[in-house]
C-alpha cells in the first residue's frame, strides 16, 4: 500500500463534513483526488483523517442565478466541459478544460479541487481569476464568501481556514458580446503550463473593446491578472497593434520566475506572445458573436 | 487506529465484497484482493495510464481511486471486454491486428481508454485518437499500431467493416494467419 494509514470519512452531507472538519484531529478533505492521491502514494503527505466529499449531493451541479453562474465545489472537470450552459455563456471554460489533464483524469477532478489545491499553472484559477469569481466557504461560524483576488495567498496556498471547506464558487456574468481564448505553452499536452493565458474581450456596439481582462497562469508564484494590458486595451480598436502593446504590457507586469528548466526570460518571453494570441483568439470569437 | 471497511462492489458484471483499508487504491484491490491482474500499475500516480479502467462506464486512473470509493459501483477491467473466452472484443482484435502491443504493459490500460473514448466518439479523426491516447504511455510501440487499431476497432464497431477473423487456430506449422498477414515475398 502507498498511502501511510489513515482514517477514513466520507459524509453524507454538508452540515456533516464541516463538523467533521472541525472535531478531527489532522484532517485533510479529498475531491476529485487527482492531484492529492499523487501526493498520499509519494507519501508528501500523511493525514490522519481524510474526509472524503464525493458523496455530498449537494456540492455537484451548474446553476443559472441572477448575473452569474454558480457552480459546486465537487463539480467534475468533465462536467463543466460538456455543459451546455457554460458553453454558451462561458466558452473559456472548455477552452481551458482542454488543457487539465487526459480525459480520464478530468472525469474525476473537480473544480473545487483545482482551486483548493491551487497550483500556479493550473488553468481552472486562471479562468477563476479573468471573471473575479466569489467562492463561497463554510466553516464551524457559518460561510464567507472570498473574492478571486483574495484567494491566492502565496505557492499552492488559498486563504482558507483550517476549518473551512470551499462550497461553491459564483462566476459574475461579463456584459456584452464577447470573445475568449485561451492559450498555453507546455513541454507535452496535459502536463501543467509552463505559461497559460487567458483573454476575454467584450466589445461595445461601436466594435471597440469595452472590457478587456487577461489573466496569466504559471509565470509566477500565483495566477495574477494584468491590470496595465487590460487598461490598454479598453477602448482600443481590436487589431494586431492593440493586441502587441498588450503583450508588451503584460510581459512588463508580470513578474516571471525560473526553474530547472525553464528561465525567467523565457516565460517572460511566453507571457507576451502568448498574450497576443489569446488576445487574437478571443477577438476572432467575439467578432464571430457580434451582429454585423 | 488502523481502519478497516468491508465494501460491496461489482466487477466485470460479478458481484465481490471485500474487506480494505481506507489506503488501499482500487487497482490494489482488484490485483491483490480479487486476483484481477489485468490491470497494470505503473507510475501509482496517475500518468502512465497502465491502470485505467472503466468506473460506471467512465474512464478513470485506479491508482488515484481508493477501494472504498468503488463502494456501490460498477467496474470494468480488461478481463470484461471479451464477450466469450472463445471470443475477442472488437477493440482487442484490432489491437493484435495492428501489432498495437509488444511487451503489453500498457495494453490493458490503452484498451480501457479506447473503448470508454469510442463509445463517446464513434467516428473519430486520426487526431482525436492520439489525443484521446495521451494519457496512456506506451514505451514500445511508437503509438502509430495503437492509432491503427482503434481507427480500426472504431470502423468495425459501427459496422462498416466486418469484425476481424477469429482466434488462430494451432496448426501444424504454428499459428495460422490471421486478418492483415503478411503477403509472401
Amino acid at each position: 500500500m502507498k498511502p501511510a494509514p489513515f482514517a477514513y470519512h466520507d459524509p453524507a452531507t454538508l452540515d456533516d463534513a464541516v463538523a467533521l472538519l472541525a472535531s478531527l484531529d489532522d484532517p485533510k478533505i479529498i475531491a476529485g483526488g487527482q492531484s492529492l492521491m499523487p501526493m498520499l502514494n509519494m507519501r508528501f503527505l500523511q493525514p490522519a483523517n481524510l474526509i472524503d466529499l464525493n458523496r455530498i449531493p449537494e456540492l455537484f451541479g451548474i446553476t443559472p442565478e441572477a448575473d452569474g453562474i454558480r457552480i459546486g465545489a465537487m463539480t467534475r472537470q468533465r462536467d463543466l466541459a460538456q455543459s451546455d450552459l457554460l458553453g454558451a455563456q462561458m466558452p473559456i471554460v472548455a477552452q481551458a478544460l482542454h488543457w487539465v489533464g487526459h480525459f480520464q483524469t478530468r472525469n474525476r477532478g473537480t473544480l473545487g479541487g483545482s482551486l483548493c489545491h491551487l497550483d500556479p499553472a493550473a488553468e481552472l484559477p486562471l479562468v477563476a481569476a479573468l471573471y473575479d469569481a466569489e467562492l463561497t466557504v463554510r466553516g464551524p461560524d457559518g460561510a464567507r464568501v472570498i473574492p478571486f483576488a483574495e484567494w491566492p495567498l502565496a505557492y499552492m496556498m488559498p486563504s482558507i481556514g483550517l476549518d473551512e471547506m470551499l462550497v461553491s464558487v459564483r462566476f459574475p456574468t461579463i456584459a456584452g458580446p464577447q470573445g475568449a481564448g485561451f492559450v498555453e505553452y507546455a513541454r507535452r499536452h496535459g502536463d501543467f503550463a509552463i505559461v497559460a493565458v487567458g483573454c476575454i474581450l467584450a466589445l461595445g456596439t461601436d466594435g471597440t473593446i469595452v472590457n478587456a481582462r487577461i489573466a496569466v497562469g504559471g509565470a509566477d508564484q500565483v495566477v495574477r491578472r494584468a491590470p496595465a494590458a487590460e487598461a490598454a486595451l479598453a477602448g482600443a480598436t481590436p487589431g494586431p497593434e492593440a493586441w502587441r502593446a498588450a503583450a508588451a504590457h503584460a510581459a512588463a507586469e508580470i513578474e516571471t520566475m525560473g526553474d530547472t528548466y525553464v528561465s525567467a526570460a523565457y516565460r517572460t518571453r511566453l507571457v507576451r506572445v502568448l498574450t497576443e494570441r489569446a488576445a487574437t483568439k478571443a477577438a476572432a470569437q467575439a467578432a464571430s458573436h457580434t451582429p454585423a | 487506529m488502523t481502519d478497516h471497511r468491508t465494501i460491496d462492489l461489482t466487477v466485470n458484471g460479478q458481484r465481490y465484497s471485500a474487506d480494505v483499508e481506507p489506503r488501499t487504491s482500487l487497482a490494489e484491490l482488484l490485483r491483490d484482493k480479487l486476483d484481477l491482474t489485468g490491470t497494470h500499475v505503473g507510475c501509482e500516480h496517475g500518468v502512465c495510464g497502465a491502470c485505467t479502467v472503466l468506473v460506471d462506464g467512465d474512464a478513470v486512473r485506479a491508482c488515484l481511486m481508493l477501494a472504498v470509493q468503488a463502494a456501490g459501483r460498477e467496474v470494468m477491467t480488461a478481463e470484461g471486454l471479451a464477450p466469450s473466452p472463445e471470443a475477442l472484443h472488437p477493440v482487442q482484435a484490432a489491437f493484435r491486428n495492428n501489432h498495437a502491443l509488444q511487451c503489453g504493459f500498457c495494453t490493458p490500460g490503452m484498451m480501457m481508454s479506447v473503448t470508454a473514448f469510442l463509445r463517446d466518439n464513434p467516428a473519430p479523426t486520426e487526431t482525436e485518437v492520439r489525443e484521446a491516447i495521451s494519457g496512456n504511455i506506451c514505451r514500445c510501440t511508437g503509438y502509430q499500431g495503437i492509432v491503427a487499431a482503434t481507427l480500426e476497432a472504431a470502423a468495425v464497431l459501427r459496422g462498416e467493416i466486418p469484425a476481424p477473423p477469429k482466434q488462430p487456430k494451432e496448426t501444424a506449422h504454428g499459428r495460422e494467419a490471421t486478418g492483415r498477414a503478411r503477403s509472401p515475398r
